[in-house]
Parts: structure tokens; C-alpha cells; sequence
């Protein structure tokens, strides 16, 4: 069920959101069977989903809220000590370039 | 000691009456997992210090005869987080990773005086029907150490269908508990989506992801639930239910039960002999008293491509908190921030993982959402409609778990769209968030075949009423596996 | 240069920190100026397994918001995640409400010389602020996540503002009416209010918006006005020579007033946004909303007025006590207790604003409590005190002591008593005789004379007012 919707310029972008490096051999690979994903996938277009409510979670609750406690956890130096590199008390990263706020 | 010849209910008495120690049992899982598990390879990490010190406390304290798992070993899938031992989810990314908590399921067989004795292997990230895609170790099928165990909870499964451990946890998204119980001959269960706390389990697909027990007898699986169930406040999707006491339902009695069996789960794909085999336990299920109709769940086949761009696009997101900075690993020789992150990512996780994340992500990107994901967001509703419609007549659906039985290794390594098409009966059911369960219902080449018993929402007691009653009159149990020490 | 060719367009999306106890996804306390990663825990760290506890006090005050700013609550919303890497933002997603905002359609009244206008709010939701990081300069960065999972509600303004005057305005407006909800400190500095603006400008008459320049980095309501005026210019200046605008990210740079390109978005960000499936729905209904209702202070707006037509204020001092929640609520506990209004505005206004400005306090962050001035207040009007003497009375309260005790032990009473009184009056006047004679025959004024000596010999602690009767009525008796 090829589709040939799938592009490898499309892999290629795809694989930048998602951190992730693609060999040439990957590109190809990920390409071809994406592309037999998605064939698949398309079988859903025969499926009518008109005025069809999408489910995104099968739970059982609503507004399962949690009152506003504060409960201090006191494990700083647990979480620093599985951190790959820290400095007093901060997690270590290699420069962030052009900080721009995010939210 | 042989966990083949007892069940956790004799286990537990021998305990109660000071007949064997907790020290003793755990000293002897350990013994069974380093005669059996150089060749079986299900362990990833096995906790004998902490297991010892464990059960020692409980031999100190004493068996109640109230506390069913006290003393008893278990061993837990790798991607349940257990405080201090390291947890892998069988990926690079994990390697050496040490949690400072535990899973509730964990915490809460810890209060209830179980002992892990180790974690079990399982595809990487619980992604995969086979355990091949573990970074560790490749698991072997119990019954036929040239076959794959299934998965993802393979390490689970055959764990404890070569007598390694009394009892498992594992994890299931589609089918990851179901099936390698059904590939291996013991029982499994995914519970009610909610039924059990997931605080603590390695997200693959959080809207599909259960806990649950896998045990050689339906009674034990009935055992482990009641004391790894209920509502947890750390997971605001988990159930403010009742949890009833589920052994108080195995009455043998399913008289007058309705049983539905779905056309569409013995159509195109299944194995002809695995359909004969699921049909011959559903006679025997009639023989008992129960009412067996055939149903149509015309969905079905829809199932398995909801369930890749779902599960997929769900663990494209959960899987980006493996980015090399906070823990686990990190690649060496980065040049810069963005290095840092790709070169973690890509030498941290393995093809199979790679494939759901770009397809997940490509099916959220924009321009894809409304197509891919919400597209498969619909269909699902109208399976779980289908469902309702059948639960609505039938108190439990009945058939194969798995289109056929346990096959070779390396079988559909580049063809995932096949591979994807194993899961078709077992996804429907998370999809819908249902209890699923599967119980041995005879062999095909001496390789068992699970029955596949679906309930409505919260029902688990009646898939154990009905699985057990089906056990005592084929006590398929008693049989071992061939290539067991 | 004039850009009188050119109408402006400006948007404000402003983030504001929740004052809740606890973090939105997590038990961590919410605090400014911990330590370090502190404040965190294994959710906060996005660590594997972990799953987001939605804290209600975080709806609560996005519900406050939304009533403040008379915006529809939705009735059905979950929330959703925003897919993107940074060190700062641990699950590399942030939970928030793209496809449900908590909120919708509501507005702001703004004043802007003396014209009124109501500005628009598009929407409202609640999400996860990030943690923080800090940059070295050996290669490095560094992040705490402190700041991690505090909520924010995000409101988005729509492009109803036609000049940077009435961005000014509108940021005042808006942080009033929060400061006055209760939910937020809204303070700038500590970065409990950010804003971020879009603005773009297009010849008079034309249809079409220009294309838009994202605006961030401004770090008080100044530097937003100083940075849209900027943009203006510069937007003009490109226009009229010709260039094509690009859409493009800027931030203001303090020290040159002029704003400098961060980014130009060739193509829009994928966040790949999708319904958070770790989280319950949630439904708001109509009993909910009166509860929260009910919970919502009153307003800025309703006090000034309330103390100018009920407590008999001037509009000055109503303007100035409600400058701050913290002040009004003082201000109102302390009349609640018995003071009165006008001495209550005057001490807060004068003594206490001075006493806050000398230590840089707030107020809540003082020993001073509402019972305590207003007992002050009451000795004074009762004439227990002396205004100079309460001066000594009001350092004490400042520092947490009780005022009717403190001036019990202090011995500051003022002499009333005419049993005392009288014969020391007594014996000032045989002493001055000239000044009786004076008084007698018609000279006020020779009361003044008198009432120096008086005051001496009771040490400057008689009640003038008292010492004032009873100066008369002795001098009246000798006439
Ligand atoms: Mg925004
Ligand atoms: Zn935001």
C-alpha cells in the first residue's frame, strides 16, 4: 500500500522537530516505511466521521483537580545527582543561543 | 523450588504456617532466575541484595494470614520505576538511570510485603510485540527458546511461564500484556483504563497505557490485582471506584452468561488453527452454561491504524523528556545545545522507538493533525460506540487474543505495517479503555494460544469468573514447558 | 519624524504569574527567591514515569480572571500540550489550553486623555510557566527550575489598541483589575507580569493589517511604550522607503531605546499542540462559578467610589489607598475595626506609606496590622492620646505592639481629669494675674499666655482640648 505521500524532505523535517539525526540509509528507510504506515492509515478515510466527537482519553473522571497544598518534596540533591552535569545546584548545559522566552 | 507445581494461594500458606520463610522463597526465585535466565534472558537487572533485605523484614514482621502477597517474589517490568534500582524501559537513553521513587504499583506490592527480586526485559519503551527491540537482552519464549516471547511484556511473560518468579507485573498499550501471556500460556490482564495508578510507569501512549498482572493461574492474576488497584491522587486519570475483592468472584458458576464472539476476530489473518483452538475453549465455555452468540464488530480492522497514529503521536511527546540533560544518558563530544539533543537522541534510541516518533510527530504536525490525528481521534469514538452496543446484550466478548501463535525471531523486522496487523485484537480493547484478559486455550506446534475474554468497563471480575471457570475444567496449567530446567 | 500617514495596530499578550500555593501540575510551593531547584520535585524534572496533578487553585484563579475582565468561562475545556525542546521546559512539552481557553471575549476599560475605550480581551488560559535559565560566559548555561510548573494565565488582548499610549493604559488597567482579583502580585520586576506585543502599522485606509513585529523583552510598561514607539518610526521609515516587511521577533534594548531583530519567521512554529492525555477534563458549571464569584474581591473601581461617596473621602485619597490591593484591604480592615475613615486614609496615606518607603517593605510584609491602627486611631479620637504622642505610639505599633497596652505601660495618657487639672490651673493663674486681668477685660488672646505654663506643669501630657474648657470656666469664675 505504498502511498508515495511521504516525501524524504518531509522525513527530513520531521526528524528535526524530533531531535533526531538521519543517516542517508534512515532517510530511505524511514521514508519507505512511513509511507506503507500512512498507505494504512488511509484505510480510515473509508470510515465516515462525520459530526463524530474525536476521544482522546477513556477516563473515568472530570475535573479530577488537586487541592492547592503546597508539599515541599526536599530531594534537590537526589535529582542534581542523577543530573549528567551541575554546578551549585544548577543543571549544566551547553550555551542556549538566542534565549528567547517560551510561553 | 518449582513455582510451576504451586500457585501463590499455596505459596502463601506455607509462608502463614512458617513452613518456608520469605528469605527462603526469595533465595530460591533467585536460584531459579540464575539456572534459568542465562538462556532465557528475561531479567535486565535482578535485585538480589535488596530482594534479600526485603524479605528479611518480612520474616522478621511475620506472615498474616491476611496479607495474600506477603513474602511472596515477583519480578516487575523495566519500565515500572522502582526506587534505587536501575530502570531501563529496555532503551540506551535509560541506561544506568536510578529513580529516587517508586511506581505506586510497586510502592503499594511493597506495602503489601511482596518482593521484587528484579526487572524484566521488554521491548524498548514497551514499543514492539516482540522484546526484540530491547537494547539488553533478547528474551526467549518459554515454551521454545527459537521463538519470539511476544511483547512488549515478553521479559513479564516468560518470567513466569518458565517458573522463574511466582507472579509478574507488565504494562499494555496494545496488547503488550495479552499477547505474550497468550505466546507464553499463562494468564494476563489489562485492567480498566483507570483501574491502576500509572504514576510511575514509563509513558509510551498515556490515553492506552495499563498495568497489570501476569500469573500462571487466574486466581493468582485475581490475587495481584486486588492489591495493585485504586484510585491514586498522583494519577488524575485513575478511578474513584470500589475495588471489589476479585477472588470473591472465581465461583465456577457462568450460567446463563451472555457471551458475544466477534465474526470479525477469527476473519482474514488468523491462523486457522489458532481459530479452531479459541473456538474449541468457547465450546467448553458453552458446555458450562453459558450463551454464546456471534456479534459484529465492524470496526475492528480500523483499530490497529487509530491505534499507530494515536500511541504513536502520544509517545512522540512523552518520549522528548529523553534529551541527555536532566538524567539518563548523554551523548559525549557535543558541540553545542542542539548537538547535545540530537546526538543524545539518535545514539540513545533504538529503530523501532526512532519509527514512532516520526510518526507521531509527523502525524501532529501542522497540516496533519485534522487528517491523522484527530481523523483517528473519531474513529476511535465509534469503536468504543460498537462496544457499548455489544456490552449493552453481552456481558463479555470472547476470542483469539492473537492472530496466531508465537513465531521466529527476526520475522517482520522491516515490515512494521505487518507486524503493526499482529496487535489487530488486542488494540480495539485500549483503544476503548475495556479489560482484556487472556487465558492459555490449548496448543498449536506445542506453542500455546490465548483466549482473548473482553468485559465492559470495570467488569474484571467477570473475566475472572468466566477464565476461571474455563482453567478448572481444562487445567491447562499443570502443563510445563518443555525447555524449562 | 511624524507617521500621521499610518495607523498603528497593537495586541498585548501578557503572562501573569498565579499566586497559588502550589505549582500548576505539581505539590512543589510556589515561592520567588528560593534556592536552586529548590522548590522542585521529580515532576517538576519531568522525570520518566511522572504525571501532571492539575491544581484546582490554579482554575480557581483563571475563573477570578475571567470574571475580573467579564470574559465567557467555558463550560467544557481540557487541557493540551505545547510540543517544543528547551533546557528550561523539562518535558519538552508545556501543559496549557490551546483548544479550550478557560475563558473568552472579554474586555478592559481603558482612559487615554480623558476618552474612554473598551479594549478587547480575545482569550484567557491557564498554563506552566518555565524555569530559568542563566547564561555563562565559559560556553554554558545553567538552569533552575524553581520557576518550573508555577501557573500562569496567558491573556491575550486583541488588536483593538491604536497607539502606545493605549498599551500604557491598558497594562495599568490590566494590572489593577488583577491586582485587585487577588491572584497575582503582578509585579514586573519580579516577573510576575511579562508582556509581549505585536505591532504593525498600515497606510490610512487600508484594509489589510500591515505585517505584524512581535515585540519581547520588555521589562516594565515604560520600555513597552518607549519600544512601540520605536516600531512605529522604524515601521514607517521602512514603508516609505520602500522595503518590504518581514515578520520578525524584536526585542527592546534598554540602553539605546531602539528594539533589535531576534528572529524572522519564515514559517510558522510547530507545536504540534494536542489534547493532554495525562489530565481529566474539566467541567465549570454555573454553582462553581458563583462560588469562585463569591471569593472575588471587590474591585478598584467599586472602592474608590465606595470611599468617596460612602466613607467621605476625596477622590485624591481614594485614588491613592487603592493604588495597591494590599493598601486598600488595609485600609478597609481598618475602618471594619472601628476607625475613622478620614484619620485611617491620613495615617496610611502619610505615616504608614513614609514608614514603608524608609524600610522598602510592603505591607504585608510589616507588623503592622489593621486592629492595631485602628485602636490608635480610636485613643486619639477619644483624646486618650495626643497626636504627638501617638508618633510614639506608632513606631511601637509598627513593631507589632499593642497600642491601648503600650501607652498603658508608657504612662503616655493625657491628663483629663479636672480633679488634677483644676488646681494646677488654679495656681497658674494666681501666678499670672496680668493675664487674667487681660482675659477679663476682653483679650482672648491672653489665654495663650496661659496655656503655656499649664501645659509645662503637667509636662506637656494634659488633653489641650480639656485644658482648654477648663481654663474658661476657671477664668469665667474669677470674673
Ligand atoms: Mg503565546
Ligand atoms: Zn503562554
Amino acid at each position: 500500500m505504498a502511498t508515495d505521500k511521504i516525501t524524504p524532505e518531509e522525513v527530513e523535517h520531521v526528524a528535526s522537530l524530533a531531535k533526531l539525526a538521519l543517516t542517508e540509509a534512515d532517510k530511505e528507510a524511514f521514508t519507505r516505511q512511513l509511507d506503507k504506515i500512512f498507505g494504512l492509515v488511509d484505510t480510515l478515510d473509508e470510515v465516515d466521521t462525520t459530526n463524530v466527537k474525536p476521544t482522546y482519553t477513556v477516563t473515568d473522571l472530570t475535573t479530577a483537580l488537586r487541592d492547592d497544598v503546597a508539599v515541599p518534596a526536599n530531594e534537590t540533591q537526589k535529582l542534581l545527582a542523577n543530573a549528567p552535569e551541575t554546578q551549585e545546584n544548577l543543571i549544566k548545559v551547553p550555551a542556549i543561543l538566542n534565549a528567547e522566552e517560551e510561553n | 523450588m518449582n513455582f510451576l507445581k504451586t500457585n501463590l494461594s499455596e505459596l502463601h500458606e506455607q509462608l502463614v504456617s512458617g513452613k518456608i520463610s520469605a528469605t527462603e522463597l526469595t533465595q530460591a526465585t533467585l536460584d531459579n532466575i540464575a539456572v534459568r535466565d542465562p538462556e532465557l534472558e528475561a531479567f535486565i537487572t535482578v535485585a538480589k541484595d535488596q530482594a534479600l533485605a526485603q524479605a528479611e523484614q518480612v520474616d522478621v514482621k511475620g506472615v498474616a494470614a491476611d496479607q495474600k502477597l506477603a513474602g511472596i517474589p515477583y519480578g516487575a517490568k523495566d519500565n515500572l520505576v522502582t526506587k534505587g534500582l536501575e530502570t531501563t524501559a529496555a532503551s540506551h537513553i535509560l541506561e544506568g538511570f536510578k529513580p529516587i521513587y517508586d511506581a505506586a504499583v510497586v510502592e503499594k506490592l511493597q506495602t503489601a510485603g511482596a518482593v521484587n527480586v528484579g526487572k524484566l526485559n521488554l521491548d524498548e519503551f514497551a514499543m514492539g510485540s516482540t522484546t526484540e527491540t530491547s537494547y539488553y537482552k533478547t528474551t526467549k519464549n518459554a515454551w521454545d527458546h527459537t521463538k519470539i516471547p511476544g511483547g512488549s511484556s515478553g521479559g513479564s511473560a516468560a518470567a513466569v511461564a518458565a517458573g522463574e518468579v511466582p507472579f509478574a507485573l507488565g504494562s499494555d498499550t496494545g496488547g503488550s500484556i495479552r499477547q505474550p501471556a497468550a505466546f507464553n500460556g499463562i494468564v494476563g490482564l489489562k485492567p480498566t483504563y483507570g483501574r491502576v495508578s500509572r504514576w510511575g510507569l514509563i509513558a509510551f501512549a498515556s490515553s492506552l497505557d495499563q498495568i497489570g498482572p501476569l500469573t500462571r493461574t487466574v486466581k493468582d492474576n485475581a490475587l495481584v490485582l486486588n492489591a495493585i488497584a485504586g484510585y491514586d491522587e498522583r494519577d488524575q486519570t485513575s478511578a474513584k471506584r470500589e475495588v471489589p475483592d476479585f477472588t470473591a468472584s472465581l465461583t465456577g458458576d457462568i450460567k446463563g452468561l451472555k457471551i458475544a464472539v466477534p465474526t470479525e476476530y477469527f476473519g482474514d489473518g488468523v491462523d486457522e488453527r489458532v481459530a479452531t483452538t479459541v473456538r474449541e475453549g468457547i465450546k467448553q465455555l458453552e458446555a458450562l452454561g453459558a450463551q454464546v452468540e456471534e456479534v459484529s464488530l465492524p470496526h475492528t480492522k480500523y483499530g490497529v491504524a487509530a491505534y499507530y497514529i494515536l500511541g504513536s503521536s502520544e509517545a512522540s511527546s512523552n518520549l522528548q523528556r529523553f534529551d541527555g540533560i536532566r538524567y539518563g544518558f548523554r551523548a559525549d563530544n557535543v558541540q553545542s545545545l542542539e548537538d547535545l539533543y540530537v546526538q543524545t537522541r539518535t545514539q540513545g534510541f533504538g529503530a523501532e522507538v526512532k519509527r514512532r516518533i516520526m510518526l507521531g510527530t509527523y502525524s501532529l504536525s501542522a497540516g496533519s493533525y485534522d487528517a491523522y490525528f484527530k481523523k483517528a481521534a473519531q474513529v476511535r469514538t465509534l469503536i468504543n460506540e460498537e462496544f457499548q452496543r455489544v456490552f449493552a446484550q453481552y456481558d463479555l466478548i470472547v476470542g483469539p487474543t492473537t492472530p496466531n501463535v508465537a513465531y521466529n525471531f527476526g520475522e517482520n523486522q522491516d515490515d512494521p505495517q505487518v507486524a503493526y496487523m499482529n496487535d489487530v485484537l488486542t488494540i480495539p480493547v485500549n483503544l476503548a479503555g475495556l479489560p482484556g484478559l487472556s487465558i492459555n486455550a490449548g496448543f498449536v506446534d506445542g506453542l500455546p494460544v490465548g483466549m482473548q475474554l473482553i468485559g465492559n468497563r470495570f467488569e474484571e471480575a467477570t473475566l475472572y469468573r468466566v477464565a476461571d471457570a474455563l482453567e478448572q475444567a481444562t487445567r491447562l496449567f499443570e502443563k510445563i514447558p518443555g525447555g524449562v530446567k | 519624524m511624524a507617521i500621521s500617514n499610518f495607523e498603528t495596530t497593537i495586541g498585548l499578550e501578557v503572562h501573569i504569574e498565579l499566586k497559588t500555593n502550589s505549582k500548576a501540575m505539581s505539590p512543589s510551593p510556589v515561592e520567588y527567591g528560593a534556592a536552586p531547584n529548590q522548590n522542585t520535585n521529580v515532576i517538576d524534572w519531568g522525570y520518566p514515569g511522572v504525571l501532571p496533578q492539575a491544581n484546582r487553585g490554579a482554575i480557581e484563579a483563571g475563573m477570578m480572571a475571567a470574571l475580573a475582565l467579564h470574559a465567557d468561562i467555558t463550560p467544557d475545556l481540557h487541557w493540551d500540550r505545547k510540543n517544543y525542546f528547551y533546557p528550561d521546559n523539562p518535558k519538552a512539552y508545556q501543559i496549557t489550553q490551546q483548544f479550550e481557553p478557560i475563558a473568552k471575549d472579554g474586555w478592559l476599560e481603558i482612559e487615554v486623555d480623558g476618552q474612554k475605550k473598551r479594549v478587547g480581551i480575545t482569550e484567557m488560559h491557564v498554563e506552566e510557566d518555565a524555569g530559568k535559565n542563566t547564561h555563562g560566559t565559559n560556553g554554558y548555561s545553567y538552569v533552575d527550575l524553581n520557576r518550573q510548573g508555577t501557573p500562569l494565565i496567558e491573556i491575550v488582548g486583541a488588536p483593538d489598541l491604536t497607539s502606545p499610549d493605549e498599551a500604557y493604559a491598558y497594562l495599568e488597567a490590566l494590572k489593577e483589575t488583577i491586582q485587585f482579583t487577588g491572584i497575582s502580585d503582578v509585579k514586573m520586576e519580579e516577573g510576575s507580569m511579562r508582556v509581549d506585543a505585536n505591532i504593525s502599522i498600515r497606510p490610512i485606509g487600508s484594509k489589510q493589517y500591515g505585517t505584524k513585529v512581535e515585540l519581547k523583552n520588555l521589562n516594565s510598561f515604560n520600555y513597552v511604550r518607549k519600544g512601540l514607539l520605536f516600531e512605529e518610526q522604524r515601521q514607517a521609515k521602512a514603508y516609505l522607503a520602500g522595503e518590504t516587511l518581514k515578520q520578525q521577533t524584536r526585542r527592546y534594548d534598554e540602553t539605546t531605546g531602539e528594539t533589535i531583530l531576534m528572529r524572522v519567521k519564515e514559517t510558522a512554529d510547530d507545536y504540534r499542540y494536542f489534547p493532554e492525555p495525562d489530565l481529566a477534563p474539566i467541567h465549570i458549571d454555573q454553582p462553581w462559578i458563583n462560588t469562585v464569584a463569591q471569593k472575588l474581591p471587590e474591585d478598584a473601581k467599586t472602592r474608590r467610589q465606595r470611599y468617596v461617596e460612602e466613607l467621605g473621602l476625596d477622590t485624591y485619597d481614594a485614588e491613592v489607598l487603592t493604588q495597591t490591593l494590599a493598601m486598600a484591604n488595609f485600609f478597609d480592615a481598618t475602618v471594619a475595626e472601628g476607625a475613622n475613615p478620614k484619620r485611617a486614609s491620613n495615617y496610611l496615606m502619610g505615616d504608614v506609606n513614609a514608614f514603608l518607603n524608609a524600610n522598602h517593605q510592603d505591607l504585608e510584609d510589616t507588623k503592622l496590622i489593621p486592629k492595631h491602627l485602628a485602636d490608635m486611631i480610636k485613643l486619639i479620637d477619644e483624646d486618650v492620646i495626643s497626636t504627638k504622642m501617638a508618633k510614639q505610639v506608632f513606631k511601637a505599633i509598627t513593631d507589632g505592639q499593642e497600642p491601648v497596652q503600650y501607652v498603658e505601660d508608657h504612662n503616655l495618657k493625657q491628663l483629663s481629669d479636672p480633679a488634677i487639672l483644676l488646681p494646677m490651673i488654679e495656681e497658674v493663674l494666681d501666678n499670672n494675674e496680668q493675664s487674667v486681668q487681660d482675659f477679663l477685660g476682653g483679650k482672648e488672646r491672653a489665654t495663650k499666655a496661659l496655656i503655656g505654663p499649664i501645659m509645662k506643669a503637667t509636662r506637656g501630657n494634659a488633653n489641650p482640648n480639656v485644658v482648654n474648657d477648663l481654663l474658661h470656666q476657671a477664668l469665667e469664675a474669677r470674673r
